[in-house]
């Protein structure tokens, strides 16, 4: 199968999406080598401002850009952007409704050798909670282009999470992409699982696992976090019985925290949550961290089995 | 260059004490909200708003619009007064400051009030949209000019010195930045609280070009814009000596007029001195 980085994915469409518009300005902070924002500086450098290391800055530049009739992508890390530069997200971007997309790469744990300092754990939580904002966590390098090309034409302000490591390209050019619309990837009565970002593909590995065994797992790419498609959980509550939440995020507050609220208010099922439990993060390679902190597909395949007997 | 004749420093002259009044009057229906440092930026926002900046506020989408981004939200009432005398809406609006439901937010909100430029308030921000909508006008080649009001305790935030930065380094002589020196904050006088001095070397450091102007002489105003119209290649800022409640005598150079609404005597006693 092959793979790309939706970081990468990110940067190329950028390009195209600036080479059909000329509204479109593009921030970075100090990053863009690393956000590949540097696609886009290289092939239109009078509409790509470097901020330097001050992503405050960066996001209240984007406030005055957007307020000016401009669309604008601004990226950093997951954890400046999101965490140095949270109030002026929430006060700047999301409290004025400005057209300003945060794509933020390096999310999770994924991140690898430069350690907790620089893997965001919390950031679907935090933006989650921000009124206006959306939130979208794209599973794969085909989805990201398709999703930013979807975010272009709906104004508004997003939180878009990339990550840096490169993912098998699950979905076709073709694919039917909608914000808000979680995608079934596998259909099954048995239980289901809810993933997003770079744990759809686990995930979707650990179905094909089961249904050797005959068990049928329904799996929802689930990479609009907010506004939620509570309509396709309640859904599958009821299809199912039973759901597990996959996320390279803290298990509190993300995607898991997310379906619990809507499980829990409109169709009460088990629901257990995979993910980073309340930790932060250290050094390693990206696999032994996602091995160290529990994300593999065997993890998946366990929880599930657990899953099934609490039905 | 505009030319600053007798009339047109009457005309502001005139704006500023209407505004004034206005200011103390919303504040004192509102019963509460930032007084002290709406009065010490009254005479340099009225010569903004009806001297120097191109605007239409019939129009005030216009793209080609001059920009005003009042970075020290709190001191909104001094905005809504200039707005409603500009004809932006209807005066009687003034009589819903901070009441639910208004358009006369607590800080100034672009989403429910036409003319208001940025959704400010949380201090050290408003400055960045400013240098966001320069480069836009760069960018696009656009002759609109773009202002900024700031505080003098505002500028401790650390946030204006990365706007500044950019500003500097993105040669935005579009864009002008007026530094509300009133000398005081919250807690008490600025260089006692978190010392931001000496302001003008700072900002000289940062590559602006910096003047120092006594922030209720019209004249001086007018002047200070004049000059930052000519300044090429780095944004200006003008460092406006003022009086925080200037106008009203119980409330000059107080800081603890920073954020407390005249009660209906003090008003009263305040309309007096501003008749």
């Amino acid at each position: 199968m092959d793979k790309q980085a939706t970081r990468d994915a990110y940067g190329k469409a950028l390009v195209e999406l600036g080479q059909l518009h000329d509204n479109i300005v593009v921030l970075d902070a100090d990053l863009s080598k690393s956000t590949k924002t540097a696609d886009f500086a290289k092939a239109f450098p009078e509409r790509f401002i470097n901020a330097g290391i001050a992503e405050q800055n960066m996001v209240g530049m984007a406030a005055g850009l957007a307020a000016a009739g401009k669309v604008v992508f601004a990226s950093s890390f997951a954890i400046f952007a999101t965490g140095r530069a949270f109030e002026q997200v929430r006060n700047s971007l999301a409290y004025a409704n400005l057209n300003v997309k945060i794509c933020a790469t390096h999310s999770g744990i994924t991140v690898g050798e430069d350690g907790g300092s620089h893997q965001s754990v919390e950031d679907i939580a935090v933006m989650r909670s921000i009124p206006n904002l959306s939130v979208i966590v794209p599973a794969d390098g085909v989805s990201t282009r398709l999703a930013l090309f979807r975010l272009y034409e709906q104004p508004g302000p997003v939180y878009l999470r990339l990550g840096r490591p490169a993912l098998p390209l699950l979905y076709k050019d073709d694919t039917d992409f909608q914000i808000g619309r979680g995608i079934e990837l596998r259909q099954g009565r048995d239980a289901t699982v809810i993933a997003c970002g770079g744990m759809v593909s686990l995930a979707l590995e650990a179905c094909r696992i089961l249904a050797e065994e005959g068990i049928q797992v329904s799996l929802v790419d689930m990479h609009t976090i907010k506004p939620l498609d509570q309509d396709l959980i309640i859904r599958k509550a009821k299809e199912t019985g039973a759901i597990l939440t996959v996320e390279e995020h803290n298990i509190i507050g993300g995607l898991g925290g997310a379906v619990c609220e809507a499980v829990s208010e409109n169709y009460p099922i088990p629901v257990k949550r995979m993910g980073i439990e309340d930790v932060f993060g250290q050094s390693g390679k990206p696999d032994e961290l996602m091995q160290y902190y529990g994300l593999t597909v065997d993890k998946i395949v366990q929880n599930i089995r657990l899953l099934l007997k609490k039905k | 260059m505009k030319e600053i004749t007798e009339q047109s420093v009457t005309i502001t002259t005139e704006k500023a004490r209407q505004m004034r009044r206005n200011i103390i009057s919303m504040l004192g229906q509102a019963g509460s909200g930032h007084t002290g440092g709406s009065l010490s930026a009254s005479d340099i926002v009225a010569c903004l708003y009806f001297w120097e900046m191109n605007i239409d506020p019939k129009n005030p989408g216009w793209e080609a619009r001059d920009r005003f981004v009042l970075s020290k939200g709190h001191a909104a009432p001094v905005l809504y007064a200039a707005l409603a005398e500009k004809g932006f809406f209807p005066q009687d609006y003034l009589n819903r400051l901070r009441k639910l439901g208004s358009p006369l937010q607590g800080h100034p909100d672009m989403r429910k009030l036409p003319g208001v430029e940025a959704s400010t308030g949380s201090l050290g921000q408003g400055i960045s949209w400013a240098v966001g909508m320069a480069l836009a006008g760069k960018m696009d080649q656009k002759p609109y000019r773009v202002y900024a009001l700031l505080g003098d305790g505002e500028i401790e935030e650390g946030m204006v010195w990365e706007a500044s930065m950019a500003a500097a380094h993105y040669k935005l002589d579009n864009l002008t930045a007026f530094i509300d020196n009133n000398g005081l904050q919250i807690d008490g006088r600025v260089e006692e609280v978190m010392s931001p001095l000496p302001i003008p070397d700072k900002f000289r450091a940062f590559g602006w070009e910096v003047l120092e102007i006594d922030g209720h002489d019209h004249r001086q105003i007018m002047q200070a814009l004049n000059t930052a119209r000519t300044v090429q290649n780095r944004p200006t800022a003008v460092i406006a000596h003022t009086i925080k409640g200037k106008g009203c005598s119980f409330m000059e150079n107080r800081a603890e007029w920073h954020g407390v609404a005249p009660k209906p005597d003090e008003v009263e006693k305040a309309l007096a001195e501003l008749s």
